[in-house]
């Protein structure tokens, strides 16, 4: 047996100290003893140690938030990032040039399937120990060899004049003369965003359910190399639609981390405004949906009838119906107007009262009750093992916002009280975001109660060379994370999102189980995960 | 039961109770729409939509046409599940290469006379996208494209807008 070099010794009581250290008030101490990034305290460990880390991090609880690869002078670099009662801890490694294996982290995260095989298809790294050698976001845009996200691959990849349909991606399959083999999508029959399910069924009861994504792949990340600040705003509020705000800000929260740069005060309070408008236009819109697909029309009249009310108060007061490009670097681009002020409070006052009369006829409606009670459970600790976020999360037991349990301006100066359930189904999902939506309407109160006067935008100076940063958001959907990394020029060199759809699509796979194929839609809509969000 | 019927009472006709909220162009597009889509198509114009690589933006506005303030299917617009039943296919977004080979299946399935109508600035002109080893980029890039509704998401009212320019046309 070989000795194993001291420095990996050395290594390993880091991270066994750095674990140790999460949710403790070492943690602090730790932070302004090492290396940080942003929020983060960075670990820097061998890639023999990548497993084992991931082992220990898993025996002590933390969840795997977000995991992706760099490349910088040919040798390829990756992330973990573990979260645990509110404070993160980084894991890097740096595997050394040429060498494209390491261990995968997933028999001990489930939820670090995806984003490894996503890391495997744009940068060629083997996953060792990986439970699933197929391939993912990868369709048949480019060939299994090319990796677009090296540096050597161009933008303009070298694509042929027609992609051909992703045929043979080999599919679970049961045999049998009761299974039924249902295939659905990418182009669905409804508005939706394109992606592929394969259920197997008996009779009508779900068996299995697979889905494969990356339909809306479209080089986001290969897109952000090279960006000025400004224009990777834009690109992340582009990232998932609905979620313009959450992304922008995550994006502009990192960016402005890595080069130093406050926010003003107004700026920072008119970003909670805007979030917290989005979250709200987002559940009126499913709740509405919600309805809609249990054939309750009532429902999505009225909850889409509120949210268009709403959209309009965003357009007049914001310049935008959905927000988009009003969180910049430094700041945002639209500012609270003395009339804006005055007449939100009333628009919010006559929402609460329109939620308040229709959540009885929602709970009085027998059919609709029995469509949404004890459809689509997901139990806690599968929750907990795919690393679900948001309401999806809550509604499931996880106690988890990052609003509250780690908060970054300004809600570290307002009170936060995430909702949790524990039944982890349909309505629990559906009623809890009814309850986010009056807290949300609370804080848009709150915030416009202690909103400081002053400018809105501070200036923006490029960062040192190879800068980097972390942006850590509380998206409508759930936790955001934006990796940025800088050039020497001020251009972006990585950038990285991770959408919460990400680990919530994973829960669909589990929480249909045992369910009819007819309540898909149904199952799939309390989850709503962002296909392009996920693809990127 | 009488919370739900008083609540529709109370709520009554958006359109007309809240007249001061929406929007009067809104009003004169429908009517012109209305004639058009009566006149060129018996009263009933059938739209299959297309997320081709959109960031889902454009799909939440086009989905807001079905609210009750626009209330689309007035007009006799009205969205389908299969493109079998389309006379038109909205696409919205760049055209991802994923999604290359799917957009034209739904193209064929489309029985003549079809008209393709690109929604959004990805649809037109690629937008932030643009084309890269990804994403073919606008629409016309990988079909013969009718007529471009621009905006990033274009508003409920400028889709009502851009689908009369198409049709008013002789
Ligand atoms: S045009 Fe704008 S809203 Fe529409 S898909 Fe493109 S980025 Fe999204």
């Amino acid at each position: 047996m070989n000795a194993v070099p001291s420095s990996n010794l050395k290594a390993q009581d880091r991270l066994a100290s750095c674990l140790l250290s999460l949710g403790t008030a070492g943690f602090a101490a730790l932070k302004s003893a090492g290396s940080t990034l942003g929020p983060a305290l960075l670990c820097v460990i061998p890639s023999e140690n990548w497993a084992g880390a991931a082992e220990l991090a898993a025996a002590g609880d933390c969840r795997w938030a977000a995991g992706w690869a760099d490349e910088q002078g040919g040798a390829a670099i990756v992330h973990a990032l573990l979260e645990k009662a509110g404070d993160y801890l980084l894991l890097r490694t740096q595997l050394p040039p040429g060498c494209n294996e390491l261990a995968s982290q997933t028999p001990y995260f489930p939820g670090a399937a995806r984003p490894e095989r996503h890391a495997r298809d744009l940068f060629g790294l083997d996953f060792l120990g990986h439970p699933d050698s197929r391939r993912w976001v990868r369709h048949q845009a480019w060939d299994e060899r090319s990796f677009p996200l090296r540096e050597n691959f161009p933008l303009s990849g070298h694509p042929q004049p027609l992609t051909p349909p992703d045929r043979h991606y080999a599919f679970a399959s049961a045999r049998g003369d009761e299974v039924n083999e249902i295939p659905v999508g990418p182009v669905h029959a409804g508005i939706i965003e394109p992606g592929h399910f394969r259920f197997l069924a008996v009779g009508e009861t779900v068996l299995n359910l697979e889905e494969r994504l990356g339909y809306v792949h479209k080089g986001i990340e290969k897109l952000a190399v090279g960006r000025d600040p400004e224009s990777l705003a834009r690109l992340a509020g582009r990232i998932s639609g609905d979620t313009t705000v959450g992304h922008a800000w995550a994006a502009c929260q990192a960016m402005e981390r890595a080069s130093g740069i406050e926010p003003p005060p107004r700026a920072l309070w008119l970003r909670a405004i805007f979030a917290e408008r989005e979250r709200v236009a987002n559940h009126l819109n499913d709740i509405g949906m919600i309805c809609n697909d249990t054939a309750f029309a009532f429902g999505y009249y009225q909850f889409s009838r509120l949210r268009e009310l709403w959209l309009r108060d965003n357009l007049r007061w914001f310049g935008h119906r959905l927000l988009m490009d009003r969180v910049v670097p430094g700041g945002v681009a639209a500012d609270l107007t003395a009339e804006a002020a005055a007449a939100m409070p009333a628009a919010i006052a006559s929402l609460k009262r329109e939620l308040d009369e229709l959540k009885p006829i929602l709970d009085s409606g027998p059919i609709f009750q029995d469509r949404v009670v004890a459809a689509g459970i997901l139990p806690e600790s599968t929750a907990r093992a795919l690393g679900c976020l948001g309401y999806v999360g809550r509604a499931s037991g996880i106690d988890w916002d990052l609003r509250e349990q780690s908060p970054y301006a300004p809600y570290d100066r307002l009170e936060v009280h995430a909702a949790v359930r524990g039944e982890g189904d349909v309505a629990a999902r559906l009623y809890l975001r009814y309850a986010e939506v009056y807290a949300s309407l609370n804080l848009i109160e709150a915030c416009l109660g202690r909103i400081d006067d002053g400018p809105i935008r501070a200036g923006w100076h490029p960062p040192a060379e190879s800068a980097e940063s972390l942006g850590l958001v509380e998206g409508w959907r759930g936790e955001i994370t934006a990796y940025v990394r800088f050039d020497g020029k001020g251009r972006i060199a990585r950038f990285y999102p991770r959408d919460p759809s990400v680990f919530n699509w994973p829960a669909l796979e589990k929480l249909i189980l045992g369910n009819i194929v007819p309540d898909f839609p149904l199952c799939n809509k309390s989850v709503n995960g962002s296909y392009s969000g996920q693809d990127l | 039961m009488n919370k739900l019927l008083s609540k529709i009472a109370r709520v009554g006709i958006v359109t007309e109770k809240f007249k001061p909220l929406t929007d009067p162009e809104l009003e004169k597009l429908g009517a012109e729409i209305k004639a058009v889509i009566d006149r060129r198509f018996a009263g009933s114009l059938a739209i299959r939509q297309v997320d081709a690589g959109s960031c889902n933006a454009c799909e939440l506005e086009i989905a807001a046409l079905g609210n009750p303030f626009y209330d689309a299917e007035r007009f006799g617009i009205h969205f389908v599940a299969s493109p079998r039943h389309a006379d038109v296919l909205l696409v919205t977004g760049p055209v991802s290469r994923h999604m290359q080979a799917a957009l034209l299946a739904t193209y064929e399935a489309t029985p003549e006379p079809k008209w393709v109508v690109a929604v959004g600035t990805c649809a037109a002109d690629g937008g932030e996208f643009g084309s890269n080893y990804a994403s073919c980029g606008a629409v016309g890039n990988v079909l013969k494209v009718d007529a471009v509704i621009r905006g990033c998401p274009p508003t409920p009212t400028e889709l009502i807008r851009g689908l009369l320019s198409l049709f008013a046309k002789p």
